[in-house]
């Protein structure tokens, strides 16, 4: 092989890969594989009765509805402002695109107590809800609205700098075929961003699985009834149920395998439309 | 067919265009010619809807269409980057125009596929219909995007930049053939170029514009010979230009005479052959203005060094308020 006038000596290259894999053994690989023996500590049948307790399965069942609620939510959401900062000009486009960044800059603990002091019972809207015999805080949609605002940048971010990059010309071209908005966008923008809106809604996914900081603020830990698989974990730790735990762990650490896997086959398609577009 | 009357538009602070007026007869290829930020494809996105004027009217077949969006003017528009939509085949591009009609205007799918390949064979692409945009050529994109345009039966065909992603053979190829389609079909056309070779062999009548105004309209032959402004001269062809008196006088590279008693004198600092000519480059003596003559290569080459005197025999004056007297010298 010949010498690329950027590449490093072979000993500089041998040095940093070894570092680099050390680096990912320790705090990637080391904790994964704890998390599957911890759980398989006591065989596949301890694990799988874990799993089949009445609080877990609950606990499973709820991850499951958010995510069903909030990623759809956030696909719209994340599409819906993604369009609007890339092909119109309007008043207040810097302040939107800051504000899409803004779940990510914000603790999720300050996320989560943000809902509190809205809908909370002390909260400012707290005495109407009670009026009106509506539970948000301590209940299903007070989960549902703060993994929706934690998880609401995944989608527009992937989107909007793939949607700068191809411009407005398509849209053009098809309106000016006589295609009306809606068979537009239905027929030419949704096609040109299918991949890098499923990677957003991937990732979405994960996060609105995973969320452990805001959903346990608002949660309030009820079990059955409140608790998500995250929060499940915590206190079953609490509680020196380690196989039950980890179990519990090992399901979100599979969902957290498959999302890669998935992301990175789409990468690969990803990379095979970039490098066919030109 | 196309009345534009006072357009003006304005980008934030930016003025891109100052009250142009113009008129397009049926059937004219017309060239918007001006160098990158002189209003051209403002001006063609205006004609074809993409974008509204602040205050002008634009009138196409005696109709007002100065409020009209887009999609009801029946314009075709083809994009300097080809626009296609790279999801569909060639042929399902070819009869987007077609597929997204409704109600009693809606085509069956038999006869949309028919027209596609119909306009295929006419951009010369048969048999390609089932390829995507991808696996086709930078030249073979853009007659498929001009097939695009043409099968909503437009009444005006606007081009933007349609050559600019090409490189020199194929533009070459592809102009001559837009010409050759121009004549067959007879639709009234606009494009808008940077390249002045472009306009000059394409066009009825060229548009030269500068800053957002309208400098000179004419055939080519006439914006070349008799260019009106110093931009026009200046932008339009190549252009010496010699101080003088109350202005400055312009003389094409080939508008000189060569001879012992010249009243000019450059001294050559650079020779090479340009096409059947020699083009020597220098310095004036006296004014020590940078002069470009061509000389014909029928002769020996000009040496460097070598002092060369001529009499530019056709010249136009300007004066600095922008008057203009031109003709031959004696």
């Amino acid at each position: 092989m010949s010498q690329q006038p950027t590449s490093e000596s072979p000993l500089a290259r041998a040095a940093l890969i070894t570092v680099a894999l050390t680096f990912l053994g320790f705090f990637l690989l080391l904790p994964l594989l704890a998390v599957f023996s911890e759980a398989l500590r006591q065989g596949a049948g301890p694990f799988l009765d874990a799993l089949h307790t009445p609080d877990a399965l609950a606990a499973i069942r709820l991850t499951l509805i958010i995510a069903a609620i909030s990623v759809p939510l956030n696909m719209v959401f994340g599409v819906a402002a993604s369009w609007a900062i890339t092909k119109f000009q309007f008043p207040g486009k810097a302040l939107l695109i800051t504000l899409i960044d803004l779940p990510f800059s914000v603790s999720p603990v300050v996320s989560g107590l943000i809902f509190v002091l809205l809908f909370g019972a002390n909260g400012l809207f707290g005495a109407w809800l009670a009026e009106h015999d509506l539970k948000i805080i301590f209940a299903v949609p007070g989960i549902v609205l703060a993994t929706v605002f934690i998880t609401f940048p995944f989608v527009a971010r992937e989107l909007i700098p793939l949607m700068l990059e191809q411009g407005k010309d398509d849209e053009e071209a098809a309106i000016s075929l006589g295609a009306t908005g809606w068979q537009t966008f239905w027929h030419v923008t949704l096609p040109n961003i299918r991949w890098g809106l499923l990677y957003g809604v991937l990732l979405c996914n994960a996060r609105a699985m995973g969320e452990f900081g805001a959903v346990s603020v608002v949660s309030g830990h009820i079990r059955g009834e409140t608790n998500t698989m995250p929060l499940h974990v915590e206190i079953l730790y609490n509680e020196y149920d380690f196989v039950g735990a980890f179990a519990v762990a090992s399901l979100l650490a599979l969902l957290a395998l498959v999302t890669l896997v998935a992301k990175t086959v789409l990468e690969w398609r990803f990379g095979l439309h970039a490098g066919a577009r030109h | 067919m196309i009345h534009l009357r006072g357009i003006t538009k304005q980008f934030g602070d930016y003025p891109a265009l100052h009250g142009i007026d113009l008129d397009v007869a049926p059937g004219e290829f017309i060239a918007l010619l001006g160098p990158s930020g002189s209003g051209k494809t403002t001006l063609l996105r205006i004609i074809a809807g993409l974008e509204f004027q602040d205050s002008g009217t634009v009138l196409l077949g005696g109709e007002d269409v100065s409020r009209t969006p887009v999609a009801d003017r029946h314009v075709g528009f083809v994009f300097q980057h080809y626009a296609l939509f790279r999801h569909m085949t060639v042929a399902d591009n070819v009869a987007f125009g077609l597929s997204v009609r409704r109600g009693k205007h809606r085509i069956a799918k038999a006869a949309r596929q028919a027209r596609a390949e119909e306009l295929l064979r006419l951009v010369q692409l048969e048999g390609l219909g089932s390829r995507y945009p991808g696996q086709l050529s930078g030249g073979q994109r853009q007659r498929v995007a001009l097939a695009r345009a043409l099968a909503i039966e437009p009444r005006l065909l606007l081009l933007d930049e349609p050559f600019g992603a090409l490189d020199a053979k194929v533009r070459k190829d592809l102009r001559r053939w837009l010409r050759d389609l121009h004549k067959a079909m007879g639709l009234t056309s606009i494009f808008v170029t940077h390249d002045q070779e472009e306009a000059l062999e394409l066009a009825d009548r060229v548009v030269v514009m500068s800053q957002g105004r309208i400098e000179q309209i004419g055939a080519p032959d006439a914006v070349y010979m008799n260019p009106e402004t110093p931009f026009v001269s200046h932008f339009v062809g190549e252009t010496n230009r010699l101080p003088a008196s109350g202005g400055e006088i312009h003389f094409r590279p080939h508008e000189i005479t060569v001879t012992p008693d010249g009243s000019e004198a450059v001294l050559v600092d650079n020779v090479f052959r340009k096409g059947a000519v020699w083009r020597a480059e220098g310095l004036l003596e006296g004014s020590g203005q940078f002069v470009e003559l061509d000389l014909p290569s029928s002769q020996d080459a000009p040496r460097l060094g070598q002092t060369i005197r001529f009499n530019p025999h056709r010249a136009r004056m300007f004066n600095a308020d922008g008057d203009h007297t031109q003709g031959d010298l004696p």
